[in-house]
């Protein structure tokens, strides 16, 4: 599974997340694609005996760093900003289930998070479309039109009858809020 | 939903993301927690009225210093926490040199007085005034760099939390240097920090609760 060094690997990710930023959504589109199954190898190497949540928390994952990637530097290496990342996820899964199951591993920093990949996704156990069908309309008909209908952003915004420039601010607070109903129902389940 | 899925919802966000915005909400945090302390400092405290003559004094300007190292220590520290990923380097040092330079002018300021002297230096006349007054004008610091923390995505909350506390605390005893009567460098090395400190742990205690995210 080695193809390159990791140094070749974070110049690689870290150059399709600054394209995906400024706006080329085809290397962003790659950018997430190759992180997932960084993601997943990562969190299903540490979650030995709760393999049914490592695809949830992929996810989990996954939105937050895109959520959060106003908080990248691009004068900063990526492995430790997304490592930082998928450990403060992984930890906030261990202490919601702390005491039902134990720290499989100690939360060493020995294997880095490019130093794997697994692209076989199982199946996530949370289905986001129930919380994505809970957030309102200006934002969720963005999303659903350009999620499952592979709409451009002046089609969607035809077919929700909105401005172009609603349907991207539309998207953009929805997934934003799609995190928020994700960390509440953690909180009330 | 599959990942795949998901992947291509969140490559549909286009919006264009602002590398810089969070630096400058950080500047107007700043801006607007000195300006409101300074401003509840004159409004409630007062200014101190020989303010014209505490500006010739070596010691005025101590004291206005100290917290205002502690503050610009805080943020060094605050600007990495807010972040996933930044160590926190040699800040730690940074936020302790400045109390270790106050104890040291304290430690030297002791030496040869008697112990009604050494009582005085301690407690001056206003000490149960500056514990109170310097968390109470760093509210509104604390809140404002608050509101620009939960926009941010920092891994350890608690830390953060306190970073943001000390440094609405720095804001604080600077603006209350302006009104306080004090002099002396135990007084400040005790309750300035103090004062400061109320903030910071307040911080620690309120960041995991609040900079979920």
């Amino acid at each position: 599974m080695r193809e390159g060094g990791l140094n070749e690997r974070e110049a690689v990710l870290r150059d399709l997340l600054l394209r995906g930023m400024a706006g080329d959504g085809a290397a962003y589109h790659s950018f997430l694609k190759s992180l997932s199954a960084h993601l997943r190898a990562f969190l299903r190497a540490r979650l030995i005996n709760m393999q049914d949540e490592v695809e949830d928390l992929v996810q989990e994952a996954l939105l937050a760093v895109h959520n959060q990637r106003h908080t990248y530097d691009p004068a900063q290496p990526l492995t430790p900003w997304v490592q930082a990342i998928a450990r403060y996820k992984l930890v906030d899964l261990l202490r919601r289930r702390a005491g039902r199951e134990m720290l499989n591993e100690p939360l060493d920093d020995g294997l880095a998070v490019f130093a794997a990949s697994d692209s076989e996704a199982a199946d996530a156990r949370r289905d986001l479309d129930h919380l994505l069908a809970q957030l309102p309309d200006r934002q969720r008909f963005p999303i659903v039109h350009m999620k499952l209908e592979g709409l451009s952003v002046a089609e969607a915004a035809r077919a929700c009858g909105m401005t172009e420039s609603a349907v991207k601010v539309g998207v953009h607070r929805g997934l934003k809020a799609l995190a928020a109903l994700v960390r509440s129902s953690h909180e009330n389940g | 939903m599959k990942t795949d899925e998901l992947i291509s919802m969140l490559a549909s966000d286009t919006l264009p993301v602002g590398l810089r915005g969070w630096r400058r909400r950080f500047g107007w945090a700043l801006a607007g927690g000195l300006g409101l302390a300074l401003m509840l400092m004159v409004l409630l405290l007062g200014l101190r009225p020989d303010i014209a003559a505490a500006v010739t004094l070596p010691m005025f300007w101590v004291k206005l210093a100290f917290p205002a190292a502690f503050a610009a220590a805080a943020l060094m520290m605050l600007l990495r926490l807010a972040r996933p990923g930044l160590a926190l380097g040699y800040t730690g040092f940074a936020l302790a040199a400045p109390v270790l330079v106050i104890w040291l002018l304290a430690a030297l300021s002791l030496q040869g007085t008697s112990a009604a002297e050494r009582s005085m230096l301690v407690w001056g006349e206003t000490w149960s005034a500056c514990l109170i007054s310097v968390p109470l004008l760093a509210v509104p610091a604390f809140v404002l760099l608050f509101g620009v923390l939960k926009t941010l995505a920092p891994v350890r909350p608690a830390l953060a939390g306190a970073a943001a506390g000390a440094l609405s605390g720095g804001i604080s005893a600077a603006a209350y240097a302006l009104h306080c009567p004090e002099l002396a460098p135990v007084f400040i090395g005790l309750w300035y920090l103090l004062g400061m400190l109320v903030p910071a742990a307040l911080g620690a205690a309120m960041g995991p609760r609040i900079l979920r995210w």
